[in-house]
């Protein structure tokens, strides 16, 4: 490793495409390679090497199988959340249950298949709840108009009402973030994280401001997107020392610690 | 050296200095107290994106000169080529041009060289640039084709780039001001086409154009055909995916990658941390930190 941080770092928030590689674990090593430069020691990986919107359950496998592959070449490197649709519930919850109750995966991810406030998703969560995992959902506001199923944070904020015993991740922190951090500020059992959109500068803060510390997770969407870009948003930002440790590594920890325990896995 | 310096460890900090002593060349680090307090030989950055005044959509640390410029001196800015964000709504751009010069000379040491704006829409538009060269010797102009909507085929903008060739003025294009997704509601700001630009820089060859935050907008093989066509460089402020710095100069030539770190709009470590990301040898690296910016200037 090049330089060695004064921060222990875990990345929420990665994927196998935009890396190069044969293999998924090829293409994970290669984005561990890029994550030791910049001291980011864990990384959370999901959907696999070719992505659909709306996958069918052969798809969502296949992806699956790409992460369990990768995770399985570094196990003290990397965690796995299954890849789900909630347009195909039923195979869904044998995915569920294949990759996170049988299988070494720690935590969901939802991306753009299904609106997240929609009915199909509550068994889904019921289920997570009773793994203790994480559901890390997609959401974006575009100007420019978001894709036909694709949530918001207002969205999951009406997801996480209904189940306020789950945790939920609220990716991307809606892009645009102002707007993003004020839709889920009063869901206390939704975070957000960091990731996917420009460094712009002042987002930690007012996340930090209005949310507070521990509602924030560090996460890089590498490799479309570089580390080096969204580590920013934390490194550069104007907030305690305490604050980063809990942005960059404290409160991923804290969430993934009860299904980390569960299933045996150090994580200290 | 202070404590955080002190959490170096000796081999991370001999592998540093070694990949870099050849030039001086010390890349950047993985924060803040790092960069300052670990006692690493930093190399001088010229920052060729940075802009004063308030960005009209939020305020943000660093759009008060003073504490933009403390921040720019703490990560070994040496010189940063900086713009007005207050040229994106006035129509008064001669008290825009006045106020950015005025506000550079408050600062001495040369830290801040100042680009003026010239609008090719706006009557007299000449004016602004004889200005922006005889009056305060600026050595460029920056551009915001974006906030004041015109395409880069537009003959005014054409004209202005020919003009300012003549001059021997560098000219930066912002090509995006904001991601199209994200910009406020009642802002209507186009996204710029730059596929003109290749028929354009091919007819002037003594024109030295320099376009920042181009990757949302421009491929990079577009960007190479243009840097074959002419004089064109790129900014790395908006430059996004893992080891993005080295997949560029594959296919892009590494002379004409300049640092910037489009400050205060961005966080000035986004920057700075993808010289860490990419391994890129100490020759490249200290072109992008400063020598491709100097040389540009005309300075070595």
């Amino acid at each position: 490793m090049l330089f060695h941080t004064p921060y222990e770092i875990w990345d929420a928030h990665t994927h196998l495409s935009g890396v190069p590689g044969k293999t998924p674990e090829e293409r994970l090593g290669n984005l561990l390679r890029y994550a030791d430069r910049l001291g980011i020691s864990r990384l959370c990986v999901f959907m696999g090497v070719r992505w659909s919107y709306e996958p069918t359950p052969e798809d969502f496998r296949q992806q699956n199988d790409d992460v369990l592959r990768a995770i399985a070449a570094y196990p003290d490197r990397a965690f796995g959340f299954v890849y789900l649709n909630p347009k195909q519930l039923d195979a869904s919850l044998e995915e569920l249950q294949r990759c996170v109750a049988q299988g070494p995966m720690v935590g969901i991810k939802l991306w753009v298949a299904e609106h997240c406030n929609a009915p199909s998703l509550d068994p889904i969560v019921r289920r997570a709840v009773s793994l203790n995992a994480v559901i890390l959902q997609h959401t974006y506001l575009k100007k420019t108009g978001n894709l036909p199923f694709e949530s918001t944070p207002m969205e999951l904020a009406e997801l996480a009402a209904r189940h306020p015993d789950a945790t939920f991740i609220c990716a991307h922190s809606g892009g645009q973030w102002e707007l993003g951090i004020r839709a889920i500020r009063k869901t206390p059992n939704v975070l957000i994280d960091l990731c996917g959109f420009d460094p712009t500068n002042g987002v930690t803060e007012m996340a930090v401001r209005e949310l507070g510390p521990e509602r924030i997770v560090f996460g890089s969407d590498a490799g479309g997107r570089s580390f080096a870009s969204q580590l920013a948003k934390v490194l550069g930002a104007q907030i305690s020392e305490d604050a980063k440790r809990l942005i960059l590594a404290g409160n991923l920890k804290r969430v993934l610690q009860p299904i980390l325990k569960a299933k045996g896995i150090a994580c200290e | 050296m202070s404590e955080l310096s002190a959490q170096f460890s000796k081999l991370a900090r001999r592998q540093f200095l070694g990949s870099m002593a050849l030039t001086g060349v010390g890349a950047a680090v993985a924060c803040e107290e790092a960069f300052c307090g670990a006692g690493v030989d930093l190399p001088p950055l010229v920052d060729v994106n940075v802009n004063l005044f308030q960005w009209p959509y939020r305020r943000v640390s660093g759009d008060q000169t003073p504490i933009l410029v403390e921040t720019l001196r703490r990560h070994g800015v040496r010189q940063a080529w900086v713009g007005s964000f207050e040229a994106l709504l006035h129509r008064d751009l001669g008290a825009v041009n006045r106020r950015l010069f005025e506000e550079c000379q408050r600062f001495p040491g040369g830290l801040l060289v100042p680009f003026g704006t010239v609008n090719p829409k706006l009557p007299d538009w000449q004016e602004e640039l004889r200005r922006i060269e005889e009056q305060y010797r600026m050595p460029g102009v920056r551009l915001f084709p974006d906030h004041h909507s015109y395409t880069l085929d537009d003959p005014d903008f054409v004209e202005l780039l020919r003009l300012a060739a003549s001059r021997k003025l560098i000219v930066q294009i912002v090509l995006m001001s904001e991601d199209e997704r994200t910009v406020h509601p009642i802002v209507n700001v186009p996204q710029i086409d730059p596929k003109p630009l290749l028929a354009v820089v091919s007819k002037l060859p003594e024109l030295r154009l320099v376009l920042l935050n181009p990757f949302r907008v421009a491929s990079v093989s577009l960007l190479a055909e243009l840097a074959s066509a002419g004089n064109v460089y790129v900014d790395i402020a908006g430059l996004e995916g893992v080891g993005g710095l080295e997949n560029l100069v594959k296919v892009f030539p590494a002379g004409r990658v300049l640092f910037g770190s489009y400050f205060p709009v961005f966080y000035f470590e986004s920057a700075k941390l993808k010289l860490i990301e990419s391994v890129l040898g100490a020759e490249i690296s200290a072109g992008i930190c400063a020598g491709n910016a100097d040389r540009l200037l005309g300075k070595s």
